[in-house]
């Protein structure tokens, strides 16, 4: 069976969907954290199998800066759930509303 | 050949992504997400991006991966301070919403005919992957996303150390 860009898409789609059903249904903020990594990491999927059938590098550079968001993001995620913890002892989202009026 | 690797690995993938998002304990949670960070290593080796296997590997299974699982020791969740249930019709609508936005996302990609010519597995190609076009593109083309991604990489590490110190003056 050959495989085409096609599949690599659907992959890439079917992953990026679980990630947001994770994100929509789990109140674990730290499980919607890992759930857009997931969501980071199919769009890499994507760009990956474009850079291989289009023949060019450039996915693969995207691919590089994305990792390098994605560990921002995370580290300055990360210090805030800590943050958020300290001051409510809880990783429930529907506890954090300090911001709705 | 190629085609049973891409379906072995895709479906490990789909499985302990589901998994991933099902389980209760957060430890059980990370450890699915690596097998999946696994499975994704593997597809770029499978598209001939060996640096990016590496880096997927290098940057997601050993550092964020490894970041989370220190903030959930660090936090000691116990019992009452885990998620509370969230009211089933959120968690249905939540699921049911995905479901249908996964259907038309796919179905757009199912109708697509496939416009790339199929690729022949070369040298040359997989050539493209290796670390040294690699390199070269990145000080050459993309140099200055390159300098920026350092800027925000410092951003990042002074904003963590700033959001999670403990008492601010």
């Amino acid at each position: 069976m050959e495989i085409t860009l096609n599949h690599y898409l659907l992959l890439a789609g079917v992953i990026f969907f679980i990630g947001v059903m994770g994100v929509l249904t789990r109140r674990n903020v730290l499980i919607i954290l890992m759930s857009t990594e997931l969501m980071l990491n199919s769009a890499n999927i994507a760009l990956v199998a474009f850079s291989h059938y289009l023949h060019h590098i450039q996915g693969m550079m995207f691919v590089l800066f994305t990792m390098t968001v994605a560990a921002a993001e995370v580290g300055v995620g990360l210090a805030i759930v800590i943050t958020l913890f300290r001051n409510k002892r809880t990783v429930d989202v529907s506890n954090f509303n300090i911001l709705k009026w | 050949m190629q085609g049973l690797m891409f379906m072995g690995t895709a479906g490990i993938a789909v499985f302990s992504a589901i998994m991933m998002i099902t389980r209760k304990n957060p430890i059980a949670s990370i450890m699915y997400l690596l097998l999946t960070f696994f499975c994704f290593a593997s597809i770029y080796v499978i598209l001939g991006a060996q640096f990016l296997a590496a880096v997927q590997l290098i940057v997601y299974g050993g550092a964020i991966l490894i970041l989370f699982l220190f903030v959930v020791m660090l936090l000691n969740l116990r019992e009452g301070e885990m998620e509370e249930k969230p009211a089933p019709v959120w968690k249905t609508l939540g699921f049911v919403l995905g479901v249908g936005m996964m259907l038309v996302a796919l179905s757009y990609i199912v109708r697509t005919p496939e416009t790339v010519a199929h690729v022949e597995a070369s040298r040359e190609l997989f050539a493209m992957g290796r670390v040294d076009f690699i390199g070269k593109a990145l000080f050459t083309e993309f140099v200055f996303p390159f300098e920026v991604a350092g800027v925000l990489l410092l951003a990042a590490v002074v904003g963590a150390v700033a959001l999670a110190k403990k008492n601010r003056a």
